[in-house]
C-alpha cells in the first residue's frame, strides 16, 4: 500500500521508527493534492509553507530522540469553519472570504500541541449548512469514488480529502450529521462525539446546542487516536464537560460477546435504498456471528426529528450569524446608504441562498407571535426524542442503523429542493438533538460501487464503547481497506 | 392637575468587577479606544462566552438586597437587535428566568415610608460606545468596544411611583444600596448608573394604565426629574386636547430640555428572545444563597432607623451619616471606641465632612482614623486640651495623620489646669486692667468675657477655660 | 403553512438581508413548503413536556474574575472593512 493510503497509526509507526521523514511525507501529500485536488476540490486553502517548516522541526526532534506528540508528523486537514491563527478561515462564505483569525480553535491548538501538521482548510457547505458540499460559495467538492457524485456534507471537503488519500485524517463538524453522512458517502470513518466532549471554541457556530467537532479517518483506530487528542474540558467553552477522557485504544479489540444491539424499527423506512438495506442486514449478521444480541427497539418520535432540527438549528443559526454585519471583520457592501442599508446589502451580498433561507426560517420561528408555536414546540419535541433514546438505552448498549438512506447522489440532483435534501439527514439528526455520540463506518458498497455507511449510537460519553463496537465490525470486514481510485 | 402621573424606572448599573462578564478584558473606565477587547467581546467567529462568577454573585446579592424571589434555577437568553455597538447583534441577557423577581424597596418621602415593588433584577452585558463626530456633514460614526461586555445589572421597578419626590428618593435609595453592597461604583458621569423612565398619565381614580412613554438618555438624576416633569406636562396637554398618547420611546434632549421621539426605534421591536445555548443554566442552592445573603451589609434605610433608636441621634444627623457607607462605618467604629455618639457625630458631620469636601477627598482617603478621633474626644473630655485647641489639633491630624496625643505633646498644647498658675496670671491681668474691673463691678457683663480672653491670650490658649472663668469670678466677686 | 410576501419582507428585515423581487418570490415558496412540513409537530401533544435546550446535565460553569491579555489593536482591526484611528468606522447612525 502506498504511503498516503496508509492510516495515521501506520504512518506514525514509520515516522517513529525513522523509516520515513516527515518532510518527505508532507512533500508527498502536497504533491498528491496538487495532482488530484483540481479534480476533487476538497481544499479551500493550503498551508504548505508552514506545514513544511513544522515537518522539518518534527524531523529534528525525532533525530534528536526528543519526546514527540501523539500525532507526530501526521498531516491533518481541517474543515474551514475551524479557526486557525494566521490562516484564512472562510466557512466557505463570501462574507468571511478575507477573514484571518487571531486565535486557534481549541481542537486546532490540540493538534499543534500533539505535533500534527495542519496541511490546509477543507471545503464545506457555506456555514456548514447542507448535506452535499454543493452550497460552498467557492467550489463544489466531488466524491473520490465517483466524481459525478457529491461527497455528502457539510464536511464534504474533509471526507473527500481522506477518501482521496490526500491526508490520513481530517476534522469536520457535525450539527445534524455533517461528519457521519459525508463519511458514509465517501467510505471512511466519521465520529461525532457527545455534545460537550470536545470544545467548540473556535468552531464557527451554526447550531450552538447541536454542533460538535468530529473526526474523519480511514479506520476506527485512527478515530480513537484523533478523539484522544481533541477530547476534554476547555475553560473557554462553558458547554464542554469535565468527564474524564479514557484511553480509547485500550481494550478496543476485546470481544463483544453478549453485546445488546438495538435496531429501531423506525429506521427501516421506505425511503431506504435497497443496497443500503442489504448492507445493513449483512452487518447485523456479522454482529450476531460475533456474539451480539440483536434486539428490536423503538424510537417513536424519529419522524419528527427533521422538523425539530430545522427549527432549533436554524433559530440558533439566525442568531449566531447576526454577527456578520460588516462592522468588525468580513466584507462590507460598498454602496450602502446608512447603517441599516449597510447591514442588509452586506448580508445579501455575503450569504448564499441556503444560508439566507435558514436565517429567515430561524428568525421566523423566534419572531413575536411564533416563538411558542415553533421554537418552544420544537424544543419540547426535542425532549421527547431524547427520552426515546433514554428508554432504548435501558434495553440495549448501542443502536445500529444506516447512516444515510442513500449512497452518494449526483451533483445537482437535489439542489433545487431544499426539503428533500433536509430529509436525507433523518438518521443522523436525532443523535445531535439528544446530544449522544455516533459513528459511521464503511459497511459495503452499492451496485454502482459507491460506499455505504453503518451508523452506531451509544449513550452520552460512551465513546469508548462506541469505538469498541465499531472496531469489532471493522476487524471482521475489509470495507475500510478499500481505496478510491483517483 | 386632574391626572395622576404613573412612573416606573428601569435602572442599569455596571458591576464593579475587574473583568468583563464573558471574557478576561478589563472593565477599567477611560482607556484608549479598543484597547480592552479580545476575540470574545469583539464577537469574532467561533468564540464563546464564559460567565464571570463575581458578576453573577453581585447580581444575586442585589436581587437579595431588593428582597426578590430567587428561584433555584436561572439561565440566560439572547436578545436580538442590530446596532453597531452590539458586537454579536444580540445581547446576552435574561428574559424567561430572571435571577430575581417580585422584590421591593422601601423609600422615604418627607418622613413617610413607601414600598416600591421591583418587577425583576437580571444580569446582562453592556454594549460598546458609539461616537458621532461633531463636524458638520460627517457621514460616519465610530465605534469603541471597550465597554462591550462589561457586566450590567438591570433593575426594573413596577410603575409604583407617583411624584418626582418619590422618583428622587427611589434613585437615591437604590444608589445607596448599590454602594453599600459594593456592587457598583455608581458613577453617573461614567455611565455606570443609568436610568430610563416610563411615564403614563391617567385620570385620578381610574384603575387602568394609560399608554406609557419610555424616556432614554437620562444622564443624571436631575435630568430624570426634569424629563418626568416635562413629559407629564406634555402628555397632560395632549390628553386635554383629546389626543391619544403614542406608546413610544423618546430621548431626553438635555440642551433644549425636552423629550424628542427616537427615530431609529419607530419600528416595533421584536427581540426574538431564546435560551442562550452557549451558557449552561445556573442552579442556586440554599447554602450558596445564604452565603450571598450574609454578605449583604445592613442597608441604609435600616441603618438610619437604628442610628436614631440606638444612639439617640436626630433624623437629620442619622441621614447625614448613612449617606455614605464609609462615613457611617467610621461613625460606628468611633462609637465602639467611645460611647459618645452625639459628640462623635458632630465631629464627623461637621469637621470631618467639611475637611473632606475642601480637599475633594473621599472619607476613606482621609488620614484620620476612627481610633484617632476617639482619642481626640477623650483628651478633650479629660481636660488635657480645650475644645478650641482640639479644632487646631484636628486640622493637624487631617494633614499629617498623626495621633492627637503626639500633636499635643509636640506642640506643647496641654491645657493648664494648675490653679496656682492660672491664679497668678489672673492676678496679673486684674492689676493691669483697673478700668475693666470698674466696668465689671458696674455690672458690664462683657467685661468678664474680655478678661477671660486676656487670660487665655496670656496662656496662649492653654488655660482650662472653665477654671479661668470660675477663678476669675471668684476673685472679682470677693 | 403558507406565508405571505409581507411575512417574507418582515422576516428579511429582521434578518437584515436585502431581497430582490425574484428572491422574495423564491423564498415565499420555499419557506412555505418547509413550514408546512414543520406543522407535523402539531400532531403531538406536548403540554406536559419540558422544552430541552441543554443536553449535558451540567450546571454552574464560571470563570474567576481574572484579567487576561487583550488583543493588540492591529489584531483587533486586522480584518475590519473600515477604521479610523483606533475606532471601527460605520455609516452614520441616527438615534
Ligand atoms: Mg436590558
Ligand atoms: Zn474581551
Amino acid at each position: 500500500m502506498r504511503l498516503l493510503e496508509s492510516t495515521a497509526l501506520q504512518i506514525k509507526q514509520k515516522i517513529l521508527s525513522k523509516q520515513i521523514r516527515v518532510v518527505e511525507l508532507v512533500g508527498q501529500a502536497f504533491a498528491r493534492i496538487k495532482a488530484v485536488d483540481p479534480t476533487i476540490q476538497s481544499f479551500i486553502s493550503l498551508n504548505e509553507e508552514s506545514a513544511l517548516k513544522q515537518a522539518r522541526e518534527i524531523d529534528e526532534k525525532i533525530d534528536h530522540n526528543e519526546k514527540v506528540g501523539l500525532l507526530a508528523g501526521i498531516p491533518v486537514a481541517v474543515k474551514d469553519n475551524l479557526c486557525t491563527r494566521g490562516l484564512s478561515t472562510t466557512c466557505a462564505s463570501q462574507i468571511l472570504k478575507n477573514f484571518v483569525p487571531p486565535y486557534d480553535a481549541y481542537v486546532v491548538k490540540r493538534l499543534k500541541e500533539e505535533d500534527a501538521i495542519i496541511i490546509g482548510k477543507t471545503n464545506l457547505d457555506e456555514f456548514a449548512m447542507g448535506s452535499s458540499t454543493e452550497n460552498s460559495s467557492f467550489q463544489i467538492t466531488r466524491n473520490p469514488w465517483n466524481v459525478a457524485c457529491v461527497p455528502g456534507g457539510s464536511s464534504g471537503g474533509s471526507a473527500a480529502a481522506v477518501a482521496a488519500n490526500l491526508t490520513p485524517m481530517s476534522l469536520g463538524s457535525d450539527t445534524g450529521g455533517s461528519v457521519r453522512q459525508p463519511a458514509a458517502l465517501c467510505g471512511i470513518v466519521g465520529l461525532k462525539p457527545t455534545y460537550g466532549r470536545v470544545s467548540r471554541y473556535g468552531l464557527i457556530a451554526f447550531g450552538s446546542s447541536l454542533d460538535q467537532v468530529g473526526t474523519m479517518t480511514k479506520d476506527v483506530s485512527d478515530a480513537s487516536l484523533l478523539l484522544q487528542v481533541i477530547a476534554g474540558k476547555d475553560s473557554k467553552d462553558s458547554t464542554s464537560v469535565q468527564t474524564p477522557v479514557p484511553d480509547y485504544l485500550q481494550g478496543i479489540d476485546n470481544n463483544i460477546q453478549g453485546l445488546r444491539i438495538g435496531i429501531p424499527k423506525e429506521y427501516l423506512t421506505e425511503g431506504m435504498h435497497a443496497d443500503v438495506h442489504k448492507a445493513l442486514k449483512d452487518a447485523l449478521r456479522i454482529y450476531e456471528k460475533l456474539g451480539a444480541k440483536i434486539i428490536d427497539v423503538t424510537l417513536p418520535h424519529t419522524e419528527y426529528a427533521v422538523a425539530v432540527y430545522y427549527i432549533v438549528a436554524n433559530a440558533e443559526a439566525s442568531s449566531n450569524l447576526s454577527r456578520y454585519d460588516g462592522v468588525r471583520y468580513g466584507i462590507r457592501s460598498t454602496n450602502a446608504k446608512g447603517v441599516i442599508d449597510m447591514y442588509c446589502r452586506t448580508r445579501a451580498e455575503g450569504f448564499g441562498n441556503e444560508v439566507k433561507r435558514r436565517i429567515m426560517l430561524g428568525n421566523y420561528a423566534l419572531s413575536s407571535g411564533y416563538y411558542d408555536a415553533y421554537y418552544l414546540k420544537a424544543s419540547r419535541v426535542r425532549n421527547l426524542i431524547k427520552k426515546d433514546f433514554d428508554a432504548a438505552f435501558e434495553k440495549v448498549d448501542c443502536i445500529i442503523g444506516p447512516t444515510s438512506p442513500v449512497p452518494a447522489f449526483k451533483i445537482g440532483e437535489r439542489a433545487n429542493n431544499p426539503l428533500e435534501m433536509y430529509l436525507s439527514d433523518i438518521y443522523t439528526i436525532p443523535a445531535n438533538l439528544a446530544g449522544i455520540p455516533g459513528i459511521s463506518i464503511p459497511c459495503g458498497f452499492s451496485k454502482d460501487g459507491l460506499p455505504i455507511g453503518l451508523q452506531i449510537l451509544t449513550k452520552h460519553f460512551e465513546e469508548k464503547q462506541l469505538l469498541h463496537v465499531a472496531y469489532s465490525f471493522e476487524r471482521e470486514t475489509d470495507y475500510h481497506l478499500k481505496r478510491a481510485v483517483i | 392637575m386632574k391626572y395622576e402621573v404613573v412612573i416606573g424606572l428601569e435602572t442599569h448599573s455596571e458591576l464593579a468587577t475587574a473583568t468583563k462578564l464573558f471574557c478576561g478584558c478589563s472593565t477599567k473606565f477611560g482607556a484608549d479606544p479598543n484597547t480592552q477587547v479580545c476575540p470574545v467581546c469583539l464577537a469574532m467567529p467561533g468564540v464563546l462566552p464564559v460567565m464571570n462568577k463575581k458578576a453573577f454573585e453581585y447580581a444575586m446579592k442585589s436581587a437579595a438586597a431588593l428582597c426578590c424571589k430567587i428561584d433555584n434555577y436561572t439561565n440566560f437568553d439572547r436578545k436580538s437587535y442590530y446596532y453597531p455597538d452590539l458586537p454579536k447583534n444580540y445581547q446576552i441577557s435574561q428574559n424567561y428566568h430572571n435571577l430575581g423577581v417580585d422584590g421591593f424597596m422601601d423609600i422615604e418621602v418627607k418622613g413617610t415610608v413607601k414600598r416600591i415593588r421591583i418587577h425583576n433584577v437580571h444580569l446582562e452585558e453592556e454594549a460598546g460606545k458609539l461616537i458621532h463626530p461633531e463636524e458638520t456633514g460627517a457621514d460616519y460614526s465610530l465605534v469603541d468596544f471597550n465597554r462591550a461586555g462589561v457586566p450590567l445589572l438591570e433593575i426594573v421597578s413596577y410603575p409604583d411611583m407617583r411624584t418626582v419626590d418619590e422618583v428622587e428618593s427611589y434613585m437615591q435609595t437604590l444608589r445607596k444600596m448599590l454602594l453599600y453592597t459594593e456592587i457598583s461604583d455608581c458613577k453617573m458621569q461614567e455611565g455606570s448608573l443609568r436610568f430610563e423612565a416610563s411615564i403614563s398619565l391617567r385620570l385620578k381614580g381610574v384603575e387602568t394604565l394609560g399608554n406609557r412613554v419610555e424616556i432614554k438618555n437620562l444622564n443624571s438624576m436631575k435630568f430624570v426629574i426634569k424629563a418626568i416633569e416635562y413629559e407629564a406636562t406634555r402628555q397632560a396637554e395632549l390628553l386635554d386636547r383629546g389626543e391619544t398618547i403614542d406608546r413610544e420611546t423618546r430621548l431626553w434632549d438635555e440642551i433644549n430640555e425636552k423629550s424628542v421621539r427616537m427615530r431609529s426605534k419607530e419600528e416595533a421591536q421584536d427581540y426574538r428572545y431564546f435560551p442562550e445555548p452557549d451558557l449552561l443554566p445556573v442552579l442556586i442552592d440554599e447554602k450558596w444563597l445564604s452565603t450571598i445573603k450574609s454578605s449583604i451589609p445592613e442597608l441604609p434605610f435600616a441603618r438610619k432607623q437604628r442610628f436614631v433608636s440606638e444612639f439617640k441621634l436626630s433624623d437629620y444627623d442619622a441621614n447625614l451619616l448613612i449617606e455614605d457607607k464609609v462615613l457611617a462605618d467610621f461613625f460606628e467604629e468611633c462609637v465602639r471606641g467611645l460611647n459618645r455618639p452625639k459628640i462623635l457625630c458632630n465631629w464627623i458631620t461637621n469637621d470631618l465632612l467639611r475637611e473632606a469636601k475642601e480637599r475633594k477627598l473621599e472619607i476613606g482617603q482621609l488620614k484620620v482614623k476612627p481610633a484617632q478621633l476617639v482619642s481626640l474626644v477623650e483628651i478633650v473630655e479629660k481636660g488635657t486640651i480645650s475644645s478650641t485647641t482640639a479644632k487646631e489639633v484636628f486640622i493637624e491630624m487631617i494633614q499629617t495623620g498623626k495621633d492627637p496625643q503626639k500633636i499635643v505633646e509636640e506642640k506643647g498644647l496641654i491645657q493648664i489646669s494648675d490653679e496656682g498658675l492660672i491664679g497668678s496670671v489672673i492676678d496679673k491681668i486684674i492689676s493691669g486692667n483697673p478700668g475693666v474691673i470698674d466696668d465689671y463691678k458696674k455690672g458690664k457683663k462683657n467685661a468678664l468675657t474680655f478678661l477671660v480672653g486676656q487670660v487665655m491670650k496670656e496662656t496662649k490658649g492653654k488655660a482650662n477655660p472653665k477654671m479661668v472663668n470660675e477663678l476669675l469670678k471668684g476673685k472679682l466677686d470677693v | 403553512m403558507k406565508i405571505s410576501k409581507k411575512d417574507i419582507r418582515y422576516v428579511a428585515h429582521l434578518s437584515r438581508i436585502a431581497l430582490s423581487d425574484n428572491e422574495e418570490e423564491l423564498f415565499v415558496h420555499q419557506l412555505s413548503d418547509i413550514l408546512s412540513y414543520i406543522e407535523k409537530l402539531n400532531q403531538l401533544n406536548t403540554d406536559n413536556v419540558d422544552p430541552l435546550v441543554y443536553t449535558t446535565n451540567t450546571f454552574n460553569v464560571f470563570r474567576e474574575d481574572a484579567l487576561e491579555k487583550p488583543l493588540a489593536i492591529e489584531d483587533a482591526q486586522y480584518c475590519a472593512p473600515s477604521t479610523m484611528g483606533a475606532f471601527f468606522k460605520v455609516p452614520k447612525v441616527i438615534e
